[in-house]
């Protein structure tokens, strides 16, 4: 019972939103284009909280969160319009689809989790892209029979207007499942690495097995939610998933702040809605202020959250201080060890008094009267014999 | 015959290729950061060229506002930037230049729009022996990259600078404590290679006359595949890791069939190499201390 302890009110809190959102919407009729809204912000739930998981708990950068997004469409949307001859366009059929589109893609992480194994940093970076260009290429030159190849796929959209439903009862799902891994012993070995890989190794853990779990699952999710993708298309097509789109969902995960699902969680919906609004406002030449304020937050956020010159102000000014109880150092610890946020631990020991302490006059090292070299040498060689 | 043709093509995109892998390797040595942004400053180089090739007719003095302007920008970018995150990890700068590199793009498309713009800022037509034909432009463009490649290489070993660059890419701590200026070779750096950027920009304009906001993403990126082919951090790595990528991709593209998978088999080779040589073909190794 000790362990339930442990679990905070703040970890209820993406779940009821949407639950209660849920609850609320089946009161009204909602508009076509409000359903289409719904969905995506479902789907984009599922990406940023599988993104957040590999960037902000495994400390990895992955730019090819679309490319597995990509396979789950392609592959889940070909499955379903195989499937749907035989079960009909309902719920068994798209569950199916959802799983093969979402294992799909988990096979595509399990490929580039291995180069992850030998590579961190930016060369991960730069393989995670490379892979999402190649997926691209890939289904952009497929044959018209196969995936499409530049006409698009043709996937079978989902008839009733209850896919949003669907959709977020999959966020939920998703939700529930990182939470639960972050909160478990492999959760705590994950951030263990992003914190210190060398140390984590001599701890036992298994950097290996670990990095490809985080991979592996992080890509599966990113499949589900490219299945969800294919449903709400009639049509689907590769040039949709691009270095642009990895970067969207990047940005969810920044602007939610890194190691924070829920933060993930309202970012992707918080961006989703202001995407389809600014995209009604903005058109024509106005269109790509949209990107600007993308780049923009990207900049801000990271250089405000992260810049050394910024360590004092960011702990005066700290937001989550605001809703807590005045914090110790110990809970400091703890808070780091309970949601691998990259709040900074405060040191025991008091830099300043260690360097203002008197020294005696002739302790002190003077540069201008070096010790004689025959006496540094004598002294070396009376170590030699005390060692 | 035609093979000959595809090899000097290849070497003299692969010339491009390095100038800009040039940029990368060196700002990464030193730095130690991967600059995203570095294949929009060719794009920046693109438009300053397409804008004072329409103003005065002249393309050296556009090749030269080029580079100026690409020269201050790399410098702004990094002290705006990248500066307030020196000693902040690792992934936070890598995720601030994506910004930079994303809001380059999206100023571009601010200014000019999205459509590609053709420039021609020189014709330079072909050269025929016997049965093939070799463009001009090709060959001056692989012996110029030659003798930038060559300036640059006597330039890091011989010169105070260069030597310092060394230092600091060695043991920044270490160069510091001999009176190394290291923010100052850092701007350097970043001078250097947005220079070079905009040199392989004005290429990369004579070779493919068509400029986009997004006509930098693709050859940066290739170059830094290049970067790391060659083992990222090390000058002739970066050179022979280019030239390889532009031969590698005109053989590819010579062929029908394979033409369309061209960027996917440069990419899936850079995945395979680094699973076997994670440190490239001239890299050293380094071995973690704790």
């Amino acid at each position: 019972m000790k362990a339930l302890k442990k679990i905070k009110w703040q970890h209820y809190i993406a779940y009821a939103a949407i639950i209660i959102f849920l609850i609320v919407c089946s009161f009204f009729k909602i508009s076509r284009t409000n359903l289409y809204i719904f969905e995506k912000i479902a789907i984009a739930i599922i990406l940023a909280t599988s993104l957040s998981f590999v960037v902000g708990f495994l400390g990895e950068l992955s730019l090819g969160h679309a490319g597995f997004m990509c396979i789950g469409a392609y592959i889940g949307g070909k499955f379903a319009s195989i499937i749907v001859e035989q079960l009909g366009n309902g719920l068994p059929a798209l569950i199916l689809s959802v799983l093969v589109g979402g294992l799909c893609a988990a096979a595509a992480g399990f490929i580039i989790g291995l180069p992850a194994l030998r590579l961190k940093g930016d060369y991960l970076a730069i393989v995670t892209l490379a892979f999402g260009q190649i997926v691209m290429v890939l289904f952009q030159n497929s044959s018209r029979a196969s995936f499409g190849g530049a006409f698009g796929l043709d996937t079978p959209r989902y008839g009733y207007k209850s896919l949003y439903v669907i959709a977020f009862v999959f966020a939920l799902l998703t939700i529930a499942a990182f939470q639960n891994i972050i909160r478990s012993k492999h959760g705590r070995a994950i951030t263990a690495i992003r914190d210190n890989e060398i140390a984590a190794r001599a701890t036992g853990i298994n950097v290996t097995k670990y990095k490809l779990l985080a991979f592996v699952i992080s890509a599966f999710f990113a499949g589900v939610a490219g299945v969800l993708y294919s449903y709400t298309q009639s049509k689907v097509q590769s040039v949709n998933f691009d270095y642009n789109y990895s970067i969207e969902i990047l940005v969810m995960v920044v602007l939610g702040g890194m190691g924070s699902l829920n933060g993930s969680i309202f970012a992707a919906a918080l961006i989703t809605i202001l995407n389809e609004k600014l995209a009604t406002i903005l058109t024509g030449n106005l269109a790509v202020l949209q990107n600007l304020f993308y780049a923009l937050i990207l900049i801000l956020i990271v250089i405000y959250s992260n810049a050394p010159a910024l360590n004092s102000f960011r702990e005066k000014y700290n937001l989550r201080r605001l809703f807590t109880r005045k914090s110790t150092a110990a809970d400091f610890a703890r808070d780091k060890d309970d949601e691998g946020s990259w709040a900074r631990v405060p040191t025991k020991i008091k830099m300043d008094e260690v360097l203002s302490l008197d020294l005696d006059a002739k302790d002190a090292y003077t540069p201008d009267k070096p010790d004689k070299p025959d006496q540094a040498e004598s002294n070396r060689k009376g170590e030699k014999h005390n060692g | 015959m035609e093979f000959i043709s595809i090899l000097i093509n290849g070497l003299s995109l692969g010339g491009v290729y390095a100038l800009i892998a040039l940029g990368y390797t060196m700002v990464y040595g030193i730095a130690k950061m991967l600059n995203f942004a570095h294949g929009d400053i060719i794009m920046v180089g693109g438009y300053t060229i397409y804008v004072f090739f329409t103003m005065t007719g002249h393309p050296l003095l556009a090749i030269a506002a080029a580079c100026v302007m690409c020269v201050v920008l790399g410098v702004v970018m990094e002290k705006l930037a990248y500066k307030p995150l020196r000693g902040a990890s690792p992934l936070a700068v890598l995720i601030t230049a994506i910004g930079v590199s994303y809001l380059l793009q999206s100023v571009a498309q601010m200014l000019y729009g999205s459509a590609p713009k053709t420039v021609i800022i020189a014709n330079f037509g072909v050269v025929t022996v016997g049965s093939f034909s070799i463009s001009i432009a090709s060959l001056l463009i692989l012996a110029a990259s030659a003798l930038i490649m060559t300036v640059l290489t006597l330039f890091i070993k011989f010169s105070k600078v260069g030597r310092a660059m060394i230092a600091v890419s060695e043991d920044r701590g270490a160069a510091q404590l001999m009176g190394v200026n290291v923010n100052g070779i850092i701007t350097v750096t970043f001078l250097i290679g947005s220079f070079l950027a905009a040199v392989a920009g004005a290429f990369y304009l004579l070779k493919y006359p068509s400029i986009s906001n997004t006509m930098g993403s693709m050859p940066g990126i290739k170059a830094f595949t290049a970067a790391v082919i060659g083992g990222i951090g090390s000058i002739p790595g970066a050179m022979l890791g280019g030239l390889l990528l532009g031969v590698i991709e005109c053989l590819f593209n010579a062929f029908p069939a394979i033409a369309p998978y061209t960027d996917a088999i440069e990419f899936a080779l850079l995945i395979l190499l680094l699973l076997v040589r994670p440190n490239g073909i001239l890299g050293k190794k380094r071995r973690e201390k704790v």
